[in-house]
């Protein structure tokens, strides 16, 4: 589904305060997997991602998706498989647009704009049932505009806006580091549920080893840009999150 | 009764222009500058077309077209070079100037007996204040309809949050382009109308008017405060005619008029901060309150 291969990253490349962050850095991920991603701060998590998707781009080595080769892809074309959660709520959607209009917007992500109405009212069921399985209520406020509602229930619409289209790959950034715990925990579950979808390859950043071991089948940690950490299966069922945070104290 | 209706005409030109400003300024968020120059643009283009025989209402859709070039210079630079925003703007601005003379051939060009849109229909004061009305209304029928249409919507999206347009897929620069070039083919018709309703286009006859059309736009948003989004278009139209009774106001109460845009600054300003000013003044109620 996703492979990365010998990718080399660094900031301000050729000056003096040249900074490197990946050096031949591979990875796979196939389908159907879930994978958390831990490591310190400055590890290149968040970096990664932005590699994914394409806001940044690598001076060497190659991203594939399904056998495409989207290295030299821009971020918009990206985005038509690959859904994205900032850490910022605040981040993911369009505060003076309206629930409605911004669903609609994030249907669209597949096909071409036209001048044809953005909001279809054979749309507003479909929203409603999706808007339903967040159950936050947030089904009745259609016309609401997004600005009024509280970072957690934005989250929740950006994920499900990320995952509307149904992308091949869907990239949480600390998404549920801004959130009290009930909305974080609300949000988890929700990810849970959309990452059971066979077809989708998942990675969640978090700082939580509890959500990293709890979450997922599949946890990686990094450190200063390699993967030091790979575990899957059995062997990661046995794993304890304090054993983790202390052997590899960050 | 005449100066009713003088003042409100002239406040349906302007509102053109704030109209074609707020795409920018507000849905957008691009403090455009270009504005200026591309009702002057649209002013000058008009009045030589006309002199030259064209007939009126072409002669403003061209002005409009050659309009919009002016924004997709300012869109290019901002999103080709990644230049600043208000910088793009400027350097089309100050271009615009020495186009605007090329064009002229001088520093201004008479109207006085040529036809004009307004003669068309009577040239009396009412028919160049139904003229203002009529082309205000079908542009805010067709902005409120563009803005509904999944290109429109896209547009006010990358305005809001343009990270998230990109995320969802959206090439936010060509959304940029084009909300650059549609506001200021409206400045430039707004330039056309003043040309003919003053009866000549002069090369320095922009120079402030973006004052004149933020300070539209916050009266008309002092005025009415809705949601929808064809109120908030409404507004501006309000906030323009609004701004000509105040500068009535002031100027039958004597004021120099060589003070007028320092006035309309300061008025622009005061209404800008009023949001912040509320803020302030609340805190400090509650302060005292604790
Ligand atoms: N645009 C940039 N320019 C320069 N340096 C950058 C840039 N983006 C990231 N970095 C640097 O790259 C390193 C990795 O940053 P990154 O954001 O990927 O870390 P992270 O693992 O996400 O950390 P955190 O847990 O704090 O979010 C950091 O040292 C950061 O300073
Ligand atoms: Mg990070």
């Amino acid at each position: 589904m996703l492979e990365i291969k010998n990718l080399c990253k660094a900031f301000h490349k050729n000056k003096s305060d040249e900074k490197v962050i990946f050096e031949d850095f591979n990875l796979k991920i196939k389908s159907g997997e879930f994978v958390t991603i831990i490591g310190g701060n400055g590890a290149g998590k968040s970096t990664l991602m932005n590699l994914i998707s394409g806001t940044i781009f690598p001076d060497r080595g190659k991203i594939v998706v399904e056998d495409r080769d989207v290295t030299k892809l821009p971020e918009h074309k990206r985005a038509k498989f690959i859904g994205r959660v900032f850490q910022d709520p605040l981040k993911g959607t369009a505060p003076s647009l309206t629930i409605e209009e911004n669903l609609s917007l994030s249907m669209l992500r597949n096909s071409r704009r036209t001048l044809s109405f953005g909001v279809k009212k054979n749309n507003s069921e479909f929203f409603m049932k999706e808007l339903e399985k967040l159950n936050l209520g947030l089904e009745k406020r259609l016309k609401t505009k997004v600005g009024l509602l509280s970072g957690g229930q934005r989250q929740a619409l950006t994920l499900l806006m990320a995952t509307i289209t149904k992308p091949k790959i869907l990239l949480l950034d600390e998404h549920t580091a801004a959130l009290d715990p009930s909305s974080r925990d609300k949000i988890l579950n929700l990810t849970n549920e959309i990452a059971k979808d066979e077809k989708m390859a998942t990675l969640m950043i978090t700082h939580n080893m509890e959500h990293a071991l709890n979450f997922g089948n599949r946890t990686i940690m990094l450190k200063q840009g390699k993967i030091v950490f790979d575990v899957k299966g059995e062997e990661r069922e046995k794993l304890d999150a304090s054993e983790i945070q202390n052997s590899f104290n960050f | 009764m005449n100066i009713l209706i003088s003042t409100c005409s002239q406040g349906l030109i302007y509102a053109i222009l704030a109209l074609g400003v707020y795409i920018t300024f507000r849905v957008l968020n691009f403090a455009d500058m270009t504005a200026e120059g591309s009702l002057t643009l649209g002013g000058s283009t008009c009045a030589i077309l006309i002199s030259n025989g064209v007939d009126p209402i072409s002669s403003v859709l061209i002005s409009s077209m050659v309009g919009a070039i002016a924004g997709l210079a300012t869109a290019l630079l901002h999103t080709t070079l990644k230049m600043q925003e208000i910088l793009a703007g400027i350097l089309t601005m100050i271009s615009l100037y020495s186009i605007n003379l090329r064009i002229m051939g001088k520093a201004n060009v008479s109207l006085i007996g040529k036809n004009t849109i307004f003669k068309m229909v009577g040239n009396t004061q009412i028919s160049s204040f139904l003229v203002g009305l009529v082309i205000c209304s079908l542009l805010l029928l067709g902005l409120t309809w563009f803005f509904k249409t999944q290109i429109g919507l896209a547009i006010r999206a990358t305005g809001d949050n343009e990270q998230m347009m990109r995320a969802q897929g959206a090439n936010t620069n060509l959304k940029k382009i084009l909300a650059l070039m549609i506001s200021n083919s409206i400045c430039a018709i707004s330039g056309a109308l003043i040309s003919q309703s003053q009866g000549y286009s002069d090369v320095n006859m922009g120079t402030g008017t973006i004052v004149i059309a933020l300070a539209s736009i916050v009266i008309g948003e002092a005025l009415l405060q809705k949601d929808s989004f064809i109120v908030k278009l409404i507004s501006v139209v309000f906030g323009s005619i609004c701004y000509r009774f105040i500068i009535f106001l002031v100027l039958t109460l004597g004021m120099n008029p060589s003070d007028l845009k320092l006035f309309t600054a300061i008025l622009a300003a005061v209404l800008l901060s009023l949001p912040n000013i509320k803020k302030v003044i609340k805190r400090g109620v509650k302060n005292v309150g604790n």
